[in-house]
């Protein structure tokens, strides 16, 4: 197990994802598509944000890592190793490797335990501490580390405030010195004042031991903030992707275009001077996606050949990547429209 | 930077007081202490366990003391509950069943639970197949009225107490399995087991640490009312000569003994039957309370009540 | 200025358990007039909603409700139980998070919708369903004529929670209460739904009250806003007022946490620790163990007044904090 956990340096890839696909199937009906084809890929030491909104597959991508959902087509490498196949007993070692956070701490802890007896879960499954002592050093070390007192390790969950129980979900993701940890909607359930506390958290937790995140929300502020690269989701495919400068002050794809102007700013002013890109419609059912680009149902700059061919990622400018046949023009002719309309 | 930013070190650490709670378990005691009719059925139980330990060191005569002279004698202060039809003292033989009552209770009871909630576990958690084979093989046992399937397993097995308990048993066992796996189907989606999952757990590990301790309130409830029906059962059993063999006590043999005094010596069958009526009585009453009492739904409204 | 539809004066809320009293909603007064938006911000247990509960006589079971409430002008605590029922279902909507739970899952949505006016304005049968069709076409639901007979599971989220808003204007309502109603939703959806509620409200001049602990929301839609912490208001004034010139620290401290677009900063401003429980409400300033500003001996024992310090614009505090530094007591 410990001769897997080989190491790696910097910017090299920690995990790899290419081309999956991650159907469900609900009885004997059409699968629902909620992965279709998504590649993508997480360099040590960065944080990838995955944004996009609910139905996009984001979530799913990253439970794939984990192999908490399997995928039915496409592959799944951690550290180098193809994970896809990997045997039931075997997968236990790779969750050593790759971690995750759960949107809600509430639900994610298990109320009966103690919140140091979560903690020390992954020491023992891995079998990372010797003795009790050792355990009982190291969960103290790790509740330090994400701004717990050492004795809150005898407390249990409901004893504990929604942020203090999201640190305890986080020292759980560190204990067993993961090469990535899977970050979902972390800050989602926490109240305003707290979700500040938990991103500063994760990012001193990052600076000080190098890790490597895939932070995943739909909240395009937090991620814009935490993200050294964005990838944008819509519909099972990854849309757009790159810097959040470009993303945000360049998006090249309409769908990012429309998100981007649809997040309310807390800025009276620029509130009423601003021109929504309003979306018509609703997502489409990711049973039975839309023929060609699966944006053009809703997008607002689509012409016809948008039914026909499937638009891949192609890149725009060096480093950002959009996924439509007219990207970058589509979305100035959008702007214009909305400046028009009142 | 702006003057309200304490600096890195006050903004990374949360040691803000969250609520000290009173203990689960120190909840569960004060609510069932407050309810009158469990309090009562609790202190029962608790005389009925002392009585079933100490049975013949505290009763005033041997169980099997004949004396012709004073037969079919009615209650008296030297015989509360009267004497039998060979002039055995009725409380003494009451008291010493009860042993004989809450043994066949607890261990069929014990076989049940450990079975049923073995098999409700993993076909709960594993679900597809599994689940299908062993839950409609519990659903054969459980289309048997329960008297019956004791009846044709005591039939094959010979009358006796050891077979009593198998046959007690084995038929209770279906309703543990049941509740154990409605139980687990619901706890299995939390994403507390999830996390576990996420961390590595093994499939043991996360039935014994996470879904077992998760799923106890409703099998505590199951136990405490299953109890008084296993008690039932075998009361009826020995009633049918099929469970307990005299000359050994036991309150439904007393019954089936006494039925034939009714008109000259009611006390032959009313004793052993109040007895029977008490026991199942107080186990039912702990058993509805406990189940006010630890009802997960019960258990979110006071934490919503704690949130808002 | 026109008469409020909606005036609450002195609202407070307890209840009692064996834990103490929990002093969940403390002093709340406001009002909201025709054609205007009032939100009312904060995090968990600010009593948020509790207020709005209360001022509409929805409060729990168990809950000891104190102070004046007027609607349309009118003492709702002078009212008998029935009168009260009657205004509420004549003159205010609600719309809550959760669309799903406000809709009966069983019952066609055209029969929901206006389920409420067959009671207070005695529609029937072919009036009944035309006016349906009516509201759902209002509030942008494709061939309306036909979707009036779906039941709820054939909608999505953003289009059950049209419903729920065509549910809420059945009776022409004068007042539209939205108790974290986008929340739920993406904001793709959230967009669409904000942009109804406002070209609703310029049409048929609702006052909304709009409940939620998202300030980008509030920024965008509102007139006047109410900021509330650990059961009272700490900062009430115009939407300028609270993002322009915050008063109080916690407004500030809140702003300062979200993180800007385009500005990458290291750090996050935080507020440490987290919001009070309502029964374990410190004794003075109910922000003051969070408070960056850390007054003195006087915030952590007595309760600072909500003071005006510019016309309309109330504050509760000892200390006001403009943007840089600490300005010292006002008061």
């Amino acid at each position: 197990m410990t001769t897997e956990h080989g190491a790696v340096k910097t910017g090299d890839v920690v995990a790899r994802v290419e081309d999956l696909h991650v159907h469900f199937s609900v009885s004997r009906s059409a699968p629902v598509r909620a992965v279709d084809g998504v590649s993508l890929e997480v360099r040590r030491g960065e944080t990838l944000g995955l944004v996009g909104e609910s139905g996009s597959g984001k979530s799913t991508t990253g439970l794939a890592l984990l192999r908490l959902v399997d995928a039915t087509g496409g592959r799944v490498e951690v550290g180098g190793q193809d994970v896809t196949d990997w045997s039931r007993r075997r997968v236990r070692s790779l969750r050593r490797r790759v971690s995750m956070v759960f949107q809600d701490p509430a639900a994610s802890l298990d109320p009966r335990l103690t919140v140091g007896a979560s903690i020390t879960e992954p020491l023992i499954v891995h079998d990372l501490a010797a003795s009790r002592d050792a355990r009982r050093s190291r969960v103290a070390e790790l509740l330090e580390m994400v701004g717990l007192r050492a004795d809150m390790a005898d407390r249990r969950p409901h004893e504990m405030s929604g942020g203090q129980k999201q640190r305890v979900g986080i020292a759980r993701a560190l204990a067993g010195e993961p090469d990535l940890i899977v970050l979902d909607e972390p800050i989602a359930s926490l109240d305003l004042s707290v979700q500040a506390q938990i991103m500063n958290l994760l990012r001193g937790l990052q600076e000080q031991l190098g890790l490597t995140y895939l932070f995943i929300s739909h909240d395009l502020a937090a991620v814009e903030h935490m993200s050294d690269r964005v990838a944008v989701m819509y519909l099972g495919r990854i849309v757009e992707t790159g810097t959040p400068e470009q993303i945000y002050r360049n998006p090249a794809h309409p769908y990012t275009a429309a998100l981007l102007s649809a997040v309310p700013t807390a800025d009276p002013e620029a509130e009423r001077r601003r021109r929504r890109i309003t979306l018509h419609g609703d997502v489409p059912s990711p049973v039975n996606p839309p023929s060609g680009c699966r944006f053009r149902t809703r997008c607002p700059a689509a012409r016809d050949n948008c039914a026909t061919t499937d638009p891949e990622l192609y890149e725009v400018e060096p480093g950002h990547r959009a996924a439509c046949l007219y990207a970058v023009e589509a979305v100035e002719e959008m702007r214009a429209g909305a400046a028009t309309t009142p | 930077m702006s003057s309200h930013d304490l600096g890195p070190t006050a903004a990374e650490t949360d040691h803000s007081h969250g609520e000290p709670l009173p203990a689960d378990r120190n909840r569960v005691w004060t609510a069932l202490r407050s309810n009158i009719p469990a309090a009562v059925g609790m202190v029962i139980l608790a005389v009925l366990v002392v009585v079933g330990v100490l049975g013949d060191l505290i009763a005033p005569y041997g169980v099997n003391e004949v004396n012709v002279d004073q037969m079919l004698q009615a209650p008296t202060w030297s015989h509360p509950f009267g004497t039998d039809e060979l002039g055995r003292d009725v409380l003494s033989r009451v008291m010493v069943a009860a042993r004989v009552s809450l043994m066949v209770g607890a261990v069929s009871v014990g076989l049940a639970l450990l079975a049923g909630v073995t098999l409700g576990l993993v076909a709960g958690y594993y679900g597809g197949i599994v689940d299908n084979v062993l839950m409609r093989c519990m659903d054969v046992l459980f289309a048997f009225p329960v008297l019956l399937l004791a009846v044709a397993i005591v039939a094959v097995l010979g009358p006796g107490l050891v077979t009593a308990m198998v046959a007690i048993g084995v038929v209770y066992a279906p309703i543990f399995a049941r509740v154990t796996r409605a139980s687990v189907l619901s706890v299995r989606e939390q994403v507390f087991v999830q996390a576990a999952v996420s961390v590595g757990a093994s499939d043991g590990r996360i039935m014994r640490r996470h879904v077992l301790p998760n799923i106890a309130a409703p099998l505590i409830v199951q136990t405490s009312l299953s109890l008084a029906f296993a008690i039932l059962s075998e009361a009826a059993l020995s009633f049918l000569g099929l469970g307990i063999q005299p000359p050994k006590p036991s309150w439904g043999r007393m019954l089936y003994d006494g039925r034939g005094f009714v008109q000259d010596a009611w006390w032959l069958g009313l004793f052993p039957g109040l007895a029977i009526f008490v026991t199942v009585l107080a186990f039912n009453v702990v058993g509805d309370a406990l189940r006010d009492v630890l009802d997960p739904r019960q258990l979110s409204q006071d934490e919503a009540r704690r949130a808002s | 200025m026109s008469e409020p539809v909606l005036s609450i004066e002195n609202l407070s809320v307890s209840f009692s358990s064996r834990r103490g009293v929990a002093r969940v909603v403390d002093g709340v007064d406001w009002e909201v007039h025709p054609g205007q938006t009032l939100a009312v911000v904060g995090e968990s247990g600010s009593g948020k909603s509790m207020t709005v509960l209360a001022a509409t006589g929805l409060s729990p079971r168990g809950a000891k409700v104190g102070g004046t409430v007027r609607l349309r002008g009118e003492d709702l605590g002078a009212m008998s139980e029935v009168e009260r029922r009657r205004a509420r279902g004549r003159h205010v909507g609600f719309v809550y998070q959760d669309p799903m739970t406000s809709l009966n899952p069983v019952m066609p949505v055209g029969r929901q919708v206006t389920e409420a006016s067959e009671e207070h304005l005695g529609l029937r049968g072919d009036d009944a369903r035309s006016r349906a069709v009516e509201l759902l076409d209002m509030v942008g639901i494709p061939s309306p004529e036909q979707r009036v007979d779906n039941y709820p599971h054939q909608f999505s989220g953003g289009m059950r929670q049209r419903v729920v808003i065509a549910m809420a204007l059945a009776n022409d309502p004068e007042l539209l209460i939205a108790d974290e109603a986008t929340t739920a939703l993406d904001v793709t959806t959230q967009a669409q739904i904000l942009e109804l509620v406002e070209s609703l409200q310029e049409r048929l001049g609702t006052a909304v009250v709009w409940i939620t602990h998202d300030l980008g929301v509030v920024a965008g839609i509102a007139d006047q806003v109410a900021v509330m912490y650990g059961g009272r208001i700490l900062e009430h004034g115009t939407v300028d007022h609270i993002f322009g010139s915050p008063g109080h620290p916690y407004t500030q401290a809140l702003l300062a946490a979200r993180p800007q677009p385009g500005v990458r900063a290291d750090r996050l401003a935080t507020i440490p620790g987290a919001p009070p429980v309502p029964h374990q409400l410190p004794p003075g300033c109910a922000f003051y163990p969070r408070c960056p500003v850390r007054g003195d001996e006087r915030c952590r024992t007595e309760e600072p007044p909500l003071t005006e310090i510019a016309p309309g614009h109330r504050v509760r505090t000892f200390y006001r904090a403009p943007h840089s530094g600490i300005e010292r007591p006002a008061s």
